[in-house]
């Protein structure tokens, strides 16, 4: 299925010892000159907690900078959407945490699949995000006497996560939103809202500008640069259904892949385990109930399975509490990727509550009655509250019921310790690249990342390249601007003119049942062989039977989706290929030929300490597989228990 | 869970881009869900709408569940709809009975300019942020988080000003489409919190005077606005907002 490249790729981690490579790396990066800022132009695409960020320090430190958003406002970048909190290692508590631990929970929350080097220089910028985030008026929770408040979350056995009630990705997101603003104000930063990214154009090797559509007139516009950063998010909208906004998108990140960016581990995909229930076939997105939850909140189903009495009158001593039951020591607070195969395996064996019988409850009764309903409301309110308005059920009366779905990506763009992609001037930050989560990241830790790349990472590394790369003018009508603007005009038409039958919807719809069923929770080799299979398949049929009405030349969101479904399509068979390269069971990626005899994922060291990083050939051609080898010098891989 | 699906007439209004004067269009849906949120039933209607090879009707939405601020509408005159501190995406079928038609609209504001159908451009908030809704701190020059204390009840009201999601309801449901709560939730957030304090004269004169700009309306106290505010911004906050700018009026000089 893949051929495999003879040379390992070299991320580029400088050597020395971890605690002190950061610093050192940004003593031996070169520095371009405060005056000589102002000449570089930088393009950042999306606006989130990475893109904001991003663009942000980069105006402030008086780079002339040009931010893209498909939404209307760069406020509305689906890190708003994150609930839970952040993760630094400041131990306000006094209970025992430190940048080591941080660094140590993450790695081995990974499973032992993500790069040392960048999750240390993760765990020690930590600290600093706070308090950039604080000094910008960020409303954390506080305790009465003023100081900043912080709860535990899953995979972590010390309260580090600082948080802003369930909207903690909304307020750092208005943050990094605002700095922009002000960077705007001051004419450093341009926001162009309304466009998406269609191609990245490559001249003489570097990254140097994009082509997007205005979706507002259709029109295709070139804009050239000296580096392009990407700050796309993840591609969990491949499986359809998600806790992803609707517009979420693998499109930028695919076509920077197809221009020669190599795309890494795609197969690990996080399944959250708090969401509510799918109820119909109508449904078009999935909502999380927050991680955060599980603080308080304890799982159960009934020990009799097909019982179908209401929770109130299932009695104390027939529930089965089965997290707390595998998992003593970490109980309700195992990570994400064992709580949701935890879910799965009861209702696979018939112990599912509700209608579907695909839930399990997620019961605050003995919360409650320990700290007071007021308690539980100041905490939790807006959850249950959104609980409430979508399944018409009183959570304070009435356990939740919740389900896995996917939630985001650890996959992403490969690259190296500077966040460069395989091509030069090309940056990927926050989900869309792979680097720091391995196969399974942790509650409360992307808001970290995203905001360690944007703030505190690109600004170093990318005048590096800045001031070494050899950067000559690039106009917009270099051939290599025009051969991109083209390829981006032929798909537009070509998808416009197939006048098929079909919505495109209903081949996202039957992607993302393909995907779910045969890529997500578990996956073995033949599910994963049909997968591919019926994945050609409807790629056939989608370029042969999609209705796309209207025009391209204005307003046409049947035409956003049609591009963005188009990549998904040829996206989805590469996450299918490296799942079934992947011939072990690591964090969310769980191949059920490898497990222990109780159902626990098995790592296979020996043949897959490495990162998989592909390079693409072409639709339907075999791909070549790249990989990264990993060590562990510092946190020596063991078998991850949580029991 | 099931219940009675639903047969709704639905006038929906279609506006083929921002010189089109536009018009109400009337369709027919069967078979709604009663558990659909309100933009899976207009989801519902777009595949129709495509099936029978008609243009789907196009209207701005993204994370579904009632943060991002992106979905609008304007139901039978209410924006957002009819439950309270409920955003479109939030809304569901339930809360409508078979035989109902629904008017479905833009918001209507003439700093809100139609895109197209149900979609409108709500740049002037980004403008009226620029203007100063914002600390300027730069990365990398920020003290310890625990340096600069905020008592727990100070940082409560300035979350509960915080969480404003910039939708435009606010400006949609006011007779005056006046933009006063929007900019009165960032003002006061930031005109309570000790980080806000150096611009706070500044602030609170740049944001108003662009506000103005963009063509709001006046405010006159009716506080239709928050009770069509999806995150309950309070009108507490548009007090604040005054005595701030008469604060700032009479110190700037």
């Amino acid at each position: 299925m893949a051929r495999v490249a003879s040379e390992p790729l070299n991320s580029r981690v400088p050597d020395g010892p971890i605690e002190q490579l950061w610093d050192r790396h940004r003593f031996n990066m070169k520095l371009v000159n405060p005056a000589n800022k102002r000449k570089f132009r930088i393009i950042v695409v999306g606006t989130g907690l990475a893109g904001g960020a991003a663009a942000a320090s980069l105006g402030e430190l008086g780079y002339h900078v040009q931010a893209f958003c498909f939404q209307d406002s760069p406020r509305r970048a689906h890190s708003i959407a994150a609930q839970g909190g952040i993760n630094a290692a400041k131990n306000y508590p006094n209970d025992g945490d430190s940048i080591w631990r941080l660094f140590y929970d993450t790695v081995k929350g990974g499973d032992y699949r993500a790069r040392e080097a960048n999750v240390y220089r993760l765990a020690q910028i930590s600290n600093h995000i706070i308090d950039q985030c604080v000094a910008q008026g960020v409303p954390f929770a506080r305790e009465y006497g003023g100081t900043l408040a912080n709860r535990s979350f899953g995979g972590a056995q010390v309260s580090r996560t600082f948080y802003c009630r369930g909207q903690t990705g909304q307020q750092l997101l208005l943050g990094a939103y605002q700095a922009m603003m002000r960077q705007v104000q001051q004419g450093r930063v341009e926001v162009f809202a309304r466009r998406e990214m269609l191609e990245l154009i490559v001249v003489d090797g570097l990254a140097r500008g994009i082509v997007v559509r205005n979706m507002r007139t259709g029109q295709l516009e070139t804009h050239t640069a000296d580096a392009v950063v990407l700050c796309t998010g993840g591609y969990g909208n491949v499986f359809y259904l998600s806790t992803n906004a609707k517009g979420c998108n693998v499109t930028a990140a695919w076509r920077c892949c197809r221009r020669g960016a190599y795309f890494a581990n795609p197969c690990y995909t996080q399944i959250h385990p708090t969401c509510i229930p799918v109820s119909g076939d109508y449904q078009s997105k999935l909502t999380l109930m927050s991680e955060s939850l599980r603080n308080d909140g304890r799982v159960w189903v009934p020990k009799k399975a097909g019982d179908t009495r209401p929770p109130s009158e299932i009695p104390e001593d027939e529930r089965d509490y089965y997290l707390e039951r595998r998992y003593p020591s970490f109980g309700n607070l195992v990570p994400r990727d064992v709580a949701s195969r935890a879910a799965k395996e009861r209702c696979d064996a018939g112990y599912g509550v509700g209608e579907t019988r695909l839930a399990v409850y997620l019961d605050f009764q003995d919360a409650i009655a320990r700290d007071g309903v007021e308690t539980i409301r100041r905490k939790y309110g807006n959850l249950f509250h959104m609980y409430q308005k979508i399944t018409a059920e009183n959570p304070y009366e009435v356990p939740m019921r919740i389900y896995p779905a996917v939630h985001y990506t650890m996959g992403g763009l490969w690259v190296d310790y500077n966040l460069m992609s395989t091509v030069p001037g090309l940056f990927v930050l926050g989900e869309a690249n792979f680097s720091d989560h391995g196969a399974n990241r942790l509650g409360a830790s992307a808001l970290m990342q995203g905001l360690s790349d944007g703030y505190f990472v690109i600004p170093y590394t990318i005048g590096d390249h800045l001031a070494t790369a050899s950067l000559p003018p690039v106009s917009e009508d270099h051939p290599a601007c025009q051969e991109a603007v083209q390829a981006a005009e032929e798909r537009l038409s070509r998808l416009m003119s197939v006048s098929g039958k079909r919505s495109v919807d209903s081949f996202h719809r039957a992607l993302g049942q393909i995907m779910w069923d045969r890529c997500g929770m578990a996956r073995n080799r033949s599910g994963l062989e049909t997968a591919i299979s019926e994945i050609r398949d409807l790629r056939e049929q989608f370029w042969k039977d999609v209705r796309v009405p209207g025009s391209a030349g204005t307003l046409n969101q049947s035409l956003e989706k049609a591009g963005r479904v188009a990549d998904f399509l040829e996206f989805a068979e590469l996450l299918a290929i490296d799942a079934l390269e992947r011939e072990e069971s690591c964090g969310g990626h769980f191949r059920e030929e490898h497990q222990t005899e109780d159902g626990e994922a098995r790592r296979n060291d020996e043949q897959f300490m490495h990162v998989a990083a592909w390079e693409f050939h072409g639709v339907g051609e075999e791909p070549t597989l790249h990989k990264e080898p990993l060590n562990f010098q510092y946190v020596p891989p063991t078998t991850r228990s949580y029991k | 869970m099931s219940g009675e699906h639903l047969s709704l007439t639905l006038r929906v209004w279609r506006q083929d881009g921002p010189e089109d004067p536009g018009r109400f269009e009337t369709y027919q849906l069967d078979n709604v869900n009663p558990h659909m949120s309100f933009l899976e039933m207009l989801d519902v209607l777009n595949e129709q709408l495509i099936e029978s090879g008609d243009e789907p009707v196009e209207f701005d939405h993204d994370c579904r569940e009632g943060i991002c601020g992106m979905c609008s509408l304007m139901i039978n005159g209410q924006a957002h709809g009819p439950d309270r501190a409920t955003t479109t995406c939030q809304l569901h079928m339930r809360r409508f009975r078979s035989g109902d038609t629904i008017t479905i609209e833009p918001w209507r504001a003439s700093a809100f300019p139609v895109v197209r159908d149900l979609v409108v451009d709500r740049s002037a908030f980004d403008r009226i942020i620029q203007a100063g809704g914002y600390v300027s701190v730069n990365t990398g020059n920020a003290p310890d988080g625990n340096a600069i204390p905020v008592p727990g009840t100070v940082q409560e009201t300035a979350m509960d000003a915080a969480a404003c999601i910039g939708c435009g309801a606010c400006v949609a449901a006011c007779k005056n489409a006046s933009a006063m709560l929007f900019v009165s939730a960032k003002v006061s957030q930031l005109a309570m919190l000790p980080q806000g304090q150096a611009e706070r004269t500044r602030r609170v004169l740049g944001m108003v005077t662009q506000m103005d700009e963009e063509g709001f309306g006046a405010c006159t106290n009716t506080s239709e606005c928050e009770a069509a505010c999806p995150a309950e911004i309070s009108v507490s906050h548009i007090a604040r907002l005054n005595r701030e700018y008469v604060r700032a009026a009479l110190t700037a000089g």
